[in-house]
């Protein structure tokens, strides 16, 4: 029994979440004093106002594809990966250890040499919390909790003292000039397309929408997805047909973590070229919004992730416009996650009713 | 004087779930002092019905009226006021309080709780002895058997002074010496002026014990007629709409080799409950073993590892190879490799991805099948759903969408998908365990047509059933299994339902 249509599912909800979400908005910039609509025109301005800021929201977007994808993969497997903060950080490390270490002639090859460091460093960091839910029942959620906290400090003592810099700040040395990676305007520029270099979105971009069609095939596609979608949905029917649950727990949260640690190719290789302490700057957790609004599939997680990649660059232009105090920023940003993730059903519900009340009257 | 008025009368009832139409404008009449059957498939109406009597839901429309007087049911304390008593098929009942504590438990008189046990006490006894219910106020519930909680049940109800009784499918947990005692309970319940709804979907049983019959379908009453004046083959004909066979046909077994043979088989689950102990048996090629018993008494475990899904110890051979019990080839995939295909007992819960499609659930544990795949990477979807297209024509399943998901389907297709993705492999063993479980009885016909006709190709078939009729009608051989052990196997034409009835409670027969 079809509940309501496809596109209800998909874009009425979501769409109806976001209106709710600028409404509140609306009535928290007007209690501090401002326009809510010149506020929203600032917004969209600093967001996609010109190239340079185009850049910087699609930069955000990209970690938030990287992270967003990461908690999708676990979520098929119903795995809540709360941990893609502390599995970005530990990526970070891996691409900087990479960068730093090994004298990699040309950027491609840095990529590929630290791409793959992040994405195994990061599924190490879910490797452990992943086995200890498949073999001792310990349960996930808590488990990559923990494994945050602990990736934080872990990185504070090693920008402290192991590999930091000379100088007062807790980073890395800047990697070498031969293997930054070509940030957009170059890589537009050699298709003829003329875009500021004003801006931090760079190849990485372009590795997110590769993991996209990847996280796609990889789900809908093969037999592993297959497995890990039973699984996910149904763990004794998996056990029935001889799905091995420690596998599925395993692979599923070793290609999860790998994702939030390939997160480091953007903001680590081809942003910062360096590792500094707040690398992550909680984009580990924003992606558990994204794949929400996304609902786990990768095109609403990539649009989810533009949509909040404006929001946070928008966001910027507006507490610095406005002066207005970033926490405020902060505030607009949690209501359009609370609506569109944690309170979807108090939309949702309401819909379906709706659309089965009028779906009824139709049959008569 | 008049006649009395009827104990229950229901006017024009109607209950919508979303577009579902549970209950279509539903009137019946019951007399006071009779017992009044109601029967019907599965999602039929009959559950929906008696919980707006109950008052777990609002009617959409209609009235409902108790010995005459117009009465408006909101919830279950309106309808305990107004003398209406249920036993659910699943008791509500706290496992570690008495009987006694269990009776009173909200409807207790006042704060302290010793006045309200000591008059309970009398009360209780007073209704055992008047009923013949033979209850130990102060046994433990979870010490005591089904038979018996059940029976406290009907005291609770008793008890709280109700003259009508509502019994949601009494006798599906029972063994057929409880479920005879339990006849003579209502019989005599009926004496003293209750009156009493019956719901099951057993025609056996409405024969047996009721006055009336009200039969439903698809939310519909197509018909309300007295027991005397009709017949088992009437009735499944309203119940289905169609004329239905009720006998399985078919020819006598051949047996030839030996298929599947266990020996000394124990399970002991994950709480440490020892499920199966020393079980042993062979099937022939061409042969159906019938395992019958009251369920919960080893033999989901004994399917479970057959399976391949739980541990076990113990030998297990198929054509005279053996198959691994513990390491690591002791998974379902594994097990349908060395052709042993299962139909598992719950198939909302195991045989099926209820939020798959019908063609997803179709490669479902044969997913690893190198015909489903397009290449090293990708699964080859076009050809799983050309393949799901093909079973479903075979096995009539309707809607033949291999898109739609497996939940939207009735049970009797959902049923009959498993069933076909599992006969259709052509495996050597086939494990089946309650085949028509929540199945209508069209499907039903279907589903016993197509083992007999596998078991006629010569394939060893284990079916595992709670049904008496349908282990008696298709097995040829029975073994009766008890608190995990085989208590005897009997021939279906060298016994009847009273010995195994008496197998399945754990009393060993002579050997016959």
């Amino acid at each position: 029994m079809q509940k309501m249509p496809n596109w209800a599912d998909v874009v009425l909800v979501p769409v109806l979440s976001l209106v709710l979400a600028a409404i509140i908005s609306a009535i928290v910039i007007l209690a501090i004093g401002h326009n809510p609509i010149d506020a929203l025109g600032i917004m969209v301005k600093g967001a996609l106002g010109n190239s340079a800021n185009v850049s910087y929201t699609l930069y955000y977007a990209t970690n938030f594809i990287f992270t967003g994808l990461a908690v999708a993969v676990a979520y098929h497997a119903r795995m809540f990966n709360i941990g893609g903060e502390g599995q970005a950080y530990i990526g970070g490390l891996g691409a900087a250890l990479a960068c730093l270490y090994i004298p990699w002639p040309h950027w491609t090859l840095a990529l590929i040499g630290g791409g793959v460091a992040a994405a195994v460093f990061g599924a190490a960091w879910a490797a452990i919390p992943a086995y200890l839910q498949a073999k001792r029942g310990s349960h996930i959620v808590i488990t990559t909790i923990m494994f945050n906290y602990m990736a934080y400090p872990l990185l504070n003592f090693l920008l402290n003292g192991p590999i930091k810099a000379g100088g007062m700040e807790p980073a890395t040395p800047s990697f070498a000039e031969a293997m930054h990676l070509p940030n957009l305007s170059a890589i537009l520029g050699a298709v003829g397309i003329s875009f500021s270099d004003r801006g931090p979105a760079n190849f990485a971009l372009i590795i997110a929408l590769l993991a996209c069609v990847f996280v796609w095939a990889l789900i809908w596609k093969t037999k592993l997805g297959y497995e890990t979608r039973a699984f996910g949905e149904s763990e004794s029917a998996a056990k029935y047909a001889g799905i091995k649950p420690t596998k599925i727990i395993m692979i599923a949260m070793l290609i999860s973590g790998g994702l939030a640690g390939m997160m480091a190719i953007n903001n680590v290789m081809g942003e910062a070229e360096r590792l500094v302490l707040n690398a992550v700057e909680g984009a580990g957790f924003i992606g558990i919004a994204v794949a929400l609004m996304g609902r786990n599939h990768p095109v609403g997680i990539l649009i989810a992730a533009i949509l909040f990649g404006i929001l946070y660059q928008g966001g910027a232009e507006l507490s610095a416009e406005l002066r207005i105090p970033r926490e405020m920023v902060t505030v607009i940003q949690a209501l359009v996650i609370l609506f569109t993730g944690a309170l979807d059903n108090m939309v949702r519900m309401p819909i379906e009713k709706l659309f089965v009340a009028f779906g009824r009257k139709g049959a008569n | 004087m008049t006649a009395p008025a009827p104990a229950i009368e229901l006017v024009g009832i109607s209950k919508a779930f979303g577009p579902v139409q549970a209950n279509k404008d539903i009137s019946i009449r019951v007399m006071p002092g009779t017992i009044h059957g109601i029967i019907g498939e599965n999602g039929a109406g009959k559950s929906t019905l008696m919980s707006i009597l109950y008052g777990f839901y609002k009617a959409d429309a209609g009235e409902v009226f108790i010995n005459g007087q117009k009465t408006e049911i909101p919830d279950s304390q309106a309808a305990i006021a107004a003398g209406i008593g249920m036993v659910f098929q699943h008791f509500k009942l706290v496992e570690n309080f008495t009987v006694l504590e269990n009776v009173i438990l909200g409807v207790e008189d006042g704060f302290l709780l010793r006045p309200s046990l000591t008059k309970a006490r009398k009360e209780l006894k007073q209704l055992s002895e008047e009923y013949e219910l033979h209850v130990d106020p102060d046994a433990v519930i979870e010490e005591i058997g089904v038979g018996m909680q059940q029976r406290v049940e009907i005291l609770k109800a008793l008890y709280r002074q109700a003259d009508i009784l509502i019994l949601d499918e009494p006798t599906g947990v029972l063994t057929p010496a409880e479920a005879d005692q339990l006849f003579r309970i209502l019989g005599r319940l009926r004496e003293e002026g209750k009156t009493i709804i019956l719901i099951t979907h057993k025609l056996r049983e409405i024969m047996e014990i009721t006055d009336t019959v009200s039969v439903m379908r698809r939310g519909e009453m197509t018909a309300t007629v007295k027991t005397a004046e009709t017949d088992p083959a009437q009735l499944a004909e309203l119940m289905v709409g169609r004329k239905v066979l009720l006998q399985v046909d078919k020819v006598p077994a051949k047996p030839g080799d030996v298929i599947l043979d266990v020996q000394n088989l124990n399970v002991t689950d994950a709480q440490g409950v020892h499920r199966v102990k020393n079980v042993s048996f062979n099937i022939r090629a061409g042969e159906i073993l019938g395992i019958a018993g009251v369920a919960g008494n080893g033999q989901s475990e004994l399917l479970e590892v057959l399976g391949g899904y739980e541990k076990g110890t113990g030998t297990i051979t198929v054509n005279g190879q053996p198959i691994d019990l513990t390491g690591k080839y002791s998974d379902g995939q594994s097990r349908r490799k060395r052709g042993i295909a299962h139909v598992p007992e719950d198939r909302q819960r195991e045989g099926l991805v209820m939020n798959f499609s019908a063609w997803e659930n179709t490669a479902f544990g044969y997913h690893s099948d190198p015909r489903y795949q397009k290449n090293v990477l990708f699964m080859d979807h076009a050809a799983i759903k050309a393949d799901t297209a093909e079973k479903m024509e075979r096995f009539d399943v309707r809607p033949p969408n291999p898109l739609l998901a497996a939940k939207n389907f009735s049970g009797g297709n959902q049923q009959k998908i498993v069933v076909a993705r599992e006969i259709e492999r052509n495996p050597d063993v086939l494990l089946i365990g309650q085949p028509t479980r929540g199945v209508d009885i069209g499907a039903i016909e279907f589903i016993h047509k197509q083992i007999v006709a596998l078991r006629d190709q010569g394939k060893a078939i284990l079916l595992v059933s709670v049904e008496l009729d349908e282990i008696m009608s298709l097995s040829d051989r029975i073994a009766v299994m008890f608190d995990g052990r085989i208590m005897g196997e009997r021939l279906p034409q060298d016994t009847n339902v009273q010995e195994l009835g008496l197998l399945m409670a754990g009393v060993q027969g002579d050997a016959a």
